[in-house]
């Protein structure tokens, strides 16, 4: 038998029993969309949020204070253990390194704060000019932070959407004061709402100078400082540099932690690359229990056809000939289900986009190869038993079947 | 050499822990071009025969030389092999695959055998026309009438131009008119060459044959009108006389 006749044979062979077929195809559809739908759906999650965090800067280079690390110990290890505080003449050095684009000293606490005769709790953030542009927020109304010396602390506050709206309602809040601590500032800006950032919310956030917050909070330490480098590859080196710079600056000891948004953003991809792996195993199961269908359907059919299997044996088919029909039939039924699953899968992918614009929910190659190739493997090998029973059978005993 | 040697052929079943005996110690010797019809009551073995002689079973014991060649030794894809080229088989239930047209039931022994399409259907309408049905070749078998699903076995075994044909009460489910017709179609077969054995309880079919083996209880009974062997010296069981050339003949 040439192989384009077992094609045909069972072809017609599966278009012979519709109902069964169009059944089996749909069983089987139903896992391949479900691993293309899903892993779109987690992929395009990865995808929304790595964007996220992409759009706070990929060039940037954040140094928090203090280190973890492992060490020997020394004579020295028991003195000076204590990390140093980072302080904005530190902010000041770096920005003068090379290939550093812009740097923004960050100081952060909670205190109260009093306008309009209503009272709220606020978190303030000390910042500079450059905040919003490495940060890339937008301003509703007034301006920002004026350029100005780090160092000299203005009594004037930007306020965040939530906290302008929850504190003037529809007033305008430019020119009025704020008390915040025992300070008063004047209000120069409000802030366009964000949306809920990855590590702060932008909106809840009084935005004021960074040695001003330094004196409402008494101290001249730093939260963080911010660096954003010229462009992304120049990443390394910059890295380089600002450890270098700190360790002039702290006596030779690296305290400080340099985290880029890099390695932030290899951590989310690896997590959410694995969650979307775990949906696809998940999915997969669908894909397996859909050959146990196969082989069920296929068994079904081999009792069905017996006086078929009779006939095609006393007409002088080998074992090995039955075996490719049933086979190749079990094939073309997981084909038609993948293929018709991967359409299914990319509708509902496409759905998803509808009505979520903002996720990019498109289905990766390696899940729509795993699943295809899933749904053809299982079927194959889940037909290979009945294709056997098939050729076993004692051509006798088939044909005495009607 | 005859083209068809039986040499104390024996079949036995196994049911549960019985040994059932369908077939003990048959010697028969057929001729390319016989004409045979093998009788008996029901489970008297006869159907045991035609399948032995078709190669779908295989004795326990004897020998069995289909045109020389011991064919008890040959492995399943040869007996396929030989299945495929040199028996045609015609069965009372027809055996037509209910999904493939007239033609394509005909052309099946073909695919099987690899032949390319073209061919196919050239050799399938000859066959349709061999049985008179040349219009139905598009018809599926539930579109045609018992006889014309017969004619239609009877293309497909024919269409590998067999050596023999064999028969399981191919007039079975057709009324007597159209059970007439098959028959004649499958004398005509005869008449140009092909053995024919046919298994039947009709006595009146059994008589058109020209040589008749009558079985009771797996063991041949009696042989009429045709050449048989003579028995090996001392095998029991074997009743049948030799009768050298028919009257009818």
């Amino acid at each position: 038998m040439t192989t384009a006749d077992v094609l045909r044979f069972a072809t017609r062979a599966a278009l012979g029993y519709p109902l069964r077929t169009v059944l089996l195809v749909l069983a089987m559809s139903i896992g391949v969309a479900a691993v293309v739908t899903l892993t779109a759906v987690g992929d395009g999650m990865r995808r929304y949020i790595a964007g996220q965090f992409a759009s706070l800067g990929a060039n940037l280079v954040i140094i928090l204070p203090g280190r973890t690390e492992t060490g020997g110990l020394q004579p020295d290890s028991f003195a000076a253990s204590t990390p140093r505080d980072l302080t904005i003449e530190d902010a000041v050095a770096l920005s003068n390194a090379p290939l550093v684009q812009r740097v923004t000293p960050v100081s952060a606490g909670n205190a109260e704060a009093a306008a309009n005769g209503r009272l709220r709790e606020v978190m303030v953030l000390g910042a500079t000019s450059d905040f919003i542009l490495i940060r890339d927020l937008s301003l509703a109304q007034g301006r920002f932070l004026p350029v100005m010396d780090w160092r000299r602390g203005d009594a004037v506050a930007v306020l965040g959407a939530t906290i302008h709206d929850e504190l003037f309602g529809n007033e305008s809040s430019i020119g009025q004061t704020i008390r915040i601590g025992d300070r008063r500032l004047r209000i120069i800006g409000v802030m366009e709402p964000s949306g809920q950032g990855l590590d702060m919310n932008t909106d809840e956030l009084v935005i004021v100078p960074v040695a001003t917050a330094q004196a409402i909070f008494n101290t001249t330490s730093l939260l963080r400082i911010l660096i954003e480098t010229r462009d992304r590859d120049a990443i390394d080196a910059v890295k380089a540099g600002l450890e270098r710079i700190m360790r002039e600056r702290h006596e030779g000891e690296l305290d400080v932690t340099l985290v880029t948004q890099d390695a932030v953003l290899t951590t989310l991809d690896d997590i959410l690359g694995s969650l979307t792996l775990a949906i696809a195993g998940i999915a997969a199961i669908s894909l397996i229990v859909a050959g146990i269908l196969v082989m069920n359907v296929m068994l079904v059919a081999v009792t069905q056809r017996t006086a078929e299997i009779g006939l095609l044996k006393a007409s002088g088919a080998r074992g090995r000939d039955i075996v490719r029909i049933f086979l190749t039939e079990a094939a073309l039924l997981s084909f038609a289900g993948a293929l018709a699953g991967y359409l299914f899968g990319l509708t509902g992918a496409w759905l998803v986009r509808l009505y979520w614009p903002e996720l990019p929910a498109w289905p990766p190659t390696w899940a729509v190869a795993a699943a295809l190739s899933v749904a053809l493997g299982s079927g194959l090998a889940f037909g290979v038993m009945p294709a056997r029973r098939a050729a076993a059978l004692d051509p006798v005993f088939a044909l005495a079947r009607r | 050499m005859a083209q068809i040697e039986l040499e104390n052929i024996a079949r036995t079943f196994s049911l549960g822990n019985a040994k059932v005996c369908a077939l003990s110690t048959i010697n028969v010797a057929i001729e390319q071009g016989e004409y045979i019809a093998i009788m008996g009551p029901s489970g008297s073995g006869k159907s045991t025969l035609l399948n032995l002689l078709g190669l779908l079973d295989q004795p326990d014991a004897g020998c069995y030389r289909l045109e020389g060649r011991d064919v008890t030794t040959l492995s399943s894809d040869e007996l396929a092999a030989v299945r495929r080229q040199r028996i045609g088989f015609i069965f009372q239930s027809f055996h037509l695959i209910p999904r493939l047209t007239a033609a394509e039931n005909i052309a099946l022994p073909l695919v099987l055998a690899g032949v390319p399409p073209a061919a196919r259907e050239k050799r399938a309408r000859n066959a349709l026309a061999k049985v008179g049905l040349q219009s139905r070749a598009g018809h599926r078998p539930d579109e045609l009438s018992g006889g014309q699903r017969q004619r239609i076995a009877i293309a497909r075994a024919i269409i590998m131009r067999p050596a023999m044909l064999l028969a399981d009460e191919p007039t079975g489910n057709l009324d007597r008119h159209t059970g007439q017709d098959i028959t004649e179609l499958l004398e005509s077969l005869n008449a140009a060459g092909t053995t024919l054995v046919i298994v039947t309880h009709d006595p009146i079919m059994g008589r058109r044959a020209r040589r008749r083996l009558l079985m009771v209880d797996g063991v041949l009974t009696d042989d009429k009108g045709g050449t048989a062997t003579d028995p090996p010296p001392g095998s029991p069981g074997r009743a049948a006389a030799p009768h050298p050339f028919a009257e009818q003949r």
